[in-house]
Parts: structure tokens; C-alpha cells; sequence
């Protein structure tokens, strides 16, 4: 029986193998060869995409969403996880309170920014009922892609703090009383404790958090598109556009590859050059 | 004193941060176009449920719900049928090569799944599953299976082998001791696993926007008519989209930190 172990082990993962290479393997090459082939040459799709003028436009955009709501979601999750962490009473009820974002979808969170945003919104009622304003104010619309953005932040913040939060829950769960204890004896003040040791304990989960909003932040969609359409372009709606509107794979596959370097770049300058040295264990 | 009126204030606008948005789409979708419409009102006077019955029949929302329901159904059979195994694996088998199957597990959490959507078009069409519940289904198994895999195995590694064992030695076959005595202790965790990766399912919308495009789901259905539909539909359909996940959310969450925890690492 024992020598037959290995065949075993072997069949079972077979399902698994068979999955990501159809899934997973074949998608990605196929996505290469789709965006590096053009009649007029390998690069044209690329040269395409860059000379358009939009490119830029859409890069800069999907950086600027990125650089803008990741570090608010870390600020908001970390003091929030702190705050949940007192164990006050009642502080179950709000964490569950902080995790319905969890559940919705990003065209949900979209919608519910518009039931507040929009021109005959809760905001603009809310303002007018108070006579701050005389006529509505207008989030929406290409006229006012300024607000439309800021708008876009709130509700990416909104929806995935809770995300960074809970990693920073569970994170926090590593911190050992008796160390806080100690500090207590040494007479750290509470942002000393903060500063020399729950941060430090919390780095890999800090980390983790980042990299995995990062990662899906270059991803963002859902939202954009409900609130702005085309006129704020990021990398993803691109991909969508081109393969749904202008039925051309081979440019949206260019954006796709696009995002996936990106994605890969991200992944491995987290885990090289902020080597977090007990990254690696944790993640295996 | 100060200390816990400060706990409380910090508590009611986290309630107030968090409840708010979902609380005022519910009323907006209840709200009767007339009133909605007037700048004057803020508080609606009556609510209508004329908004829901319009999206769903006249709108082909309960297709659209209907296709969500079997597409997250079908995800979870196809990633639990494959995952399985692979978690049983990982759990009560030493081989080669287990760090590397295990980190390439990992890694595939954050692919990115908008990548896949293109080229599978191509080949769904070849094969003859195009714009089908199957194809999505086998789509969102790229996201689900990850997490399966993941949380299964730690799952079953809570079991202790020794149960298992027991019952080879009274005569069991290695599958119907695993079938017998882990499954039922395992349970309660999986199906805390099934409802996670439904709710992940029924959210996904790039996917399922550019594989199918008559057999929609529900974010797609409504991505995709969202921009000409008059506000009211709009906030009947983030209402439909994000009751099911909340009440599902709801009953797994004792399960929140271990489920999200693990899926992040």
C-alpha cells in the first residue's frame, strides 16, 4: 500500500494540474500571442496603445487611484483594527458592522455612491433641506470628472477598507500581552508601544494587506464604470471597452498583459525589496 | 467616563459610516419615482416596491438573478470537485515538490482574473460553451479554487488524521473513512467555505460582462443597462445584489477572520 501512496497523491492533484493549465496557463499565453499579434508587425498593438494619447491618460489615472486609496485604506484599517482590538464591549457588533462591505460587490458599492451622489441624491437634499445650496450640485457627467474622481475614492475607500482591516485583526491577534506588559514597566508611552511594538509585529500582515490592494487596485473596475464610464479610463475598463464595444481581443489583450506585468512587477517588489523576512513563512 | 463616551462616539459614526450607504440605496430603491425626483423631499413619504417588480419582470432581472444563482452553484461544485482531493492532499500526504504546489496555490490568489476573460471567449466558442452558465462557471473557478484548496486544507488539518486512521484499521477503505468520519467534522467549515466563495461568484462582474453576452449575470445585466436605465432601477439593483451577500455574510460570520484571513496570505 505504501509505494502506492505516491500515485495517489499524484491523482488527486491531477484535477487541480489539468484546471490551471486550461484556466490558467493557456489564457496567459494566449493572451501574449494575442497582443503581439498585428499584421503590421509584433509591437503594433502596444505602439497602438501608447500613441493614442489615452494611454497615458489611463495610466496616469489607474496610478493616481492606486497611490490615493491604498495608503487610506491602510490609515483607516490600521486605526480601525486598533480600535476594534480594545475588546470594549460590544466590539464584536462592530467589527460585524465594519465587514458588510465585505459582502458587496463593487457595482453595489458603485450604485450606493450614486443613490448619495447623484443630482437628486440624499447629499443634495441634505444640503438643500439645510438651505446651504440653491440648486444641485453635479457629480456626474464629463463636465465633472474633478468630483466624479473624488467620488470614486470614497467609495473604493469605503468598500475595501474593511479588507485591510480584517488582515490587520487577525495580524494584531500575534501581539503578545506580556510584551505591551514589559513596555508598561519600561514607561513607553502608548505611541512608543505602537511605534516599537505592535507595528513591528504587524509588518508581515501590513504587507500582505498592501500588496494584495495594490495588486487589485490596478485591477479596479466595477466601480469606475458605473460612475464615469470612458471618461475617467483605467487599464481594466480599457480591456473591457476594446473587447466589448470595439471587438478588438488584440488590443484588449495588450491591456490585459499590461495589467499582469504590472501585477508582477508589484508582487516582486514587495518581496524583494522590503524583504519581509517572515513573509515567506507565513505565506507557506 | 471619557474614555467610554469617546468609544462611543468613535462606534456610532463606524455605524453610521458603514450602515449609511446601504441603508439609504434601500430607501432610494423604495423611494416612488415622483418623489425621488423632487428636490424638496429628503424623506420619502410612501415606499413602493414598483421599482423591484419593473427590474425584475420588465428589466429581465430574474433571468439575469436567476443565471447568477446557477453560475455561483456551479462554481462551487466544479472548485470543491477539484479542490478537494488537492486539499486532502496537502493535509495527509508528505511528497516533492508540496511547498511549491502549495506557493503556486497561493500565487494564483492574486492573478489577475481579468487576464482570462479574452482569450477564453476564443476558446469557449471552439468548444462550443460559449455564453453559457458552464463557461462562467468554469471562469470564476479560476478565483474559487485558489481559495478552496486553501481553506479546505487548513480545514482538514484541524481533523486529526488519527479518526481517519481508526477507521482504516476497523476495516474502512482510506475514501469511505475520509467519506465516514472527517466529512461529517469538516462540514460546518466547508459550508462556511461554499457560502465565501458564492458570494464571490455572485459579485464578479468583468468576467462574466465579457464571456456572456445574452446568458448575463446580474452584475453584468446591470453594468451593462445601468447607464441607460432611469436612477430609480439603479438602486433596485444594488439593493438585489447586495441583500443575498449581506444575510450570507451574516450567517458565516464567525467564520470572518479565519475565511478572510487565510484568503489573503
Amino acid at each position: 500500500m505504501i509505494h502506492h501512496k505516491g500515485k495517489i497523491a499524484l491523482m488527486l492533484l491531477l484535477p487541480t494540474f489539468a484546471y490551471l493549465i486550461v484556466f490558467i496557463f493557456y489564457p496567459l499565453v494566449d493572451t501574449c500571442l494575442l497582443a503581439f499579434s498585428n499584421p503590421a508587425g509584433p509591437l503594433e498593438n502596444f505602439r497602438r496603445i501608447i500613441t493614442s494619447g489615452e494611454f497615458w491618460k489611463t495610466l496616469r489615472n489607474t496610478l493616481v487611484i492606486t497611490g490615493i486609496v491604498v495608503p487610506l485604506q491602510l490609515i483607516l484599517g490600521l486605526a480601525l483594527a486598533l480600535f476594534v482590538n480594545l475588546r470594549f464591549k460590544g466590539y464584536l457588533f462592530i467589527l460585524y458592522i465594519i465587514a458588510i462591505p465585505l459582502a458587496l460587490s463593487d457595482v453595489s458599492a458603485a450604485l450606493m455612491s450614486y443613490s448619495i451622489f447623484a443630482s437628486t441624491g440624499f447629499l443634495n437634499k441634505l444640503l438643500m433641506a439645510w438651505g446651504w445650496i440653491e440648486r444641485p450640485l453635479y457629480f456626474f457627467g464629463f463636465r465633472f470628472q474633478d468630483r466624479a474622481f473624488w467620488v470614486i475614492v470614497i467609495t473604493e475607500v469605503w468598500r475595501a477598507t474593511p479588507l485591510v482591516f480584517i488582515i490587520l485583526l487577525a495580524g494584531l491577534q500575534a501581539v503578545n500581552k506580556e510584551y505591551l506588559e514589559a513596555a508598561n514597566v519600561f514607561g513607553f508611552s502608548p505611541w512608543q508601544k505602537l511605534w516599537k511594538i505592535v507595528l513591528p509585529i504587524l509588518r508581515p500582515s501590513i504587507l500582505s494587506a498592501l500588496l494584495i490592494r495594490t495588486i487589485f487596485a490596478f485591477q479596479v473596475f466595477g466601480v469606475i464604470w458605473i460612475l464615469a464610464g470612458r471618461d475617467i479610463p483605467v487599464l481594466a475598463g480599457e480591456a473591457y471597452y476594446w473587447q466589448t464595444v470595439v471587438y478588438n481581443s488584440n488590443i484588449s489583450s495588450a491591456y490585459g498583459l499590461i495589467i499582469a506585468v504590472v501585477t508582477i512587477l508589484i508582487s516582486w517588489a514587495y518581496i524583494t525589496f522590503l524583504k519581509p523576512k517572515s513573509f515567506e513563512e507565513e505565506a507557506v | 467616563m471619557m474614555k467610554k463616551t469617546l468609544i462611543f462616539i468613535l462606534c456610532l459614526l463606524i455605524v453610521l459610516w458603514f450602515c449609511g450607504p446601504v441603508l439609504l440605496i434601500l430607501i432610494a430603491a423604495l423611494t416612488p419615482s415622483a418623489e425621488y425626483y423632487d428636490l424638496a423631499r429628503l424623506v420619502p413619504t410612501k415606499l413602493t416596491l414598483t421599482h423591484l417588480e419593473s427590474l425584475f419582470v420588465r428589466l429581465n432581472g430574474w433571468k439575469a438573478t436567476l443565471i447568477s444563482i446557477q453560475t455561483a452553484l456551479l462554481s462551487i461544485v466544479i472548485s470543491f470537485a477539484i479542490g478537494l482531493p488537492a486539499a486532502y492532499v496537502l493535509t495527509r500526504y508528505v511528497f516533492k515538490g508540496k511547498n511549491l504546489f502549495r506557493l503556486t496555490i497561493l500565487l494564483t490568489r492574486s492573478f489577475p482574473v481579468i487576464i482570462i476573460g479574452v482569450p477564453l471567449v476564443t476558446l469557449y466558442l471552439r468548444i462550443g460553451i460559449a455564453d453559457s452558465v458552464l463557461g462562467v462557471s468554469l471562469a470564476h473557478s479560476s478565483m474559487i479554487l485558489p481559495f478552496i484548496i486553501i481553506i479546505s486544507s487548513s480545514i482538514l488539518g484541524g481533523i486529526s488524521v488519527e479518526y481517519e486512521e481508526a477507521g482504516m484499521v476497523f476495516g474502512l477503505t482510506r475514501f469511505r473513512s475520509f467519506l465516514r468520519i472527517t466529512l461529517p467534522l469538516a462540514l460546518p467549515g466547508f459550508a462556511a467555505a461554499a457560502i465565501y466563495a458564492f458570494v464571490l461568484s455572485w459579485n464578479e462582474v468583468f468576467i462574466s460582462a465579457i464571456i456572456n453576452l445574452t446568458n448575463r449575470t446580474l452584475p453584468a445585466h446591470i453594468l451593462n443597462t445601468a447607464m441607460t436605465s432611469p436612477d430609480y432601477f439603479k438602486f433596485a439593483a444594488g439593493t438585489v445584489m447586495a441583500l443575498p451577500a449581506m444575510i450570507f455574510i451574516f450567517f458565516t460570520r464567525k467564520y470572518l477572520m479565519s475565511m478572510w484571513g487565510i484568503s489573503l496570505k
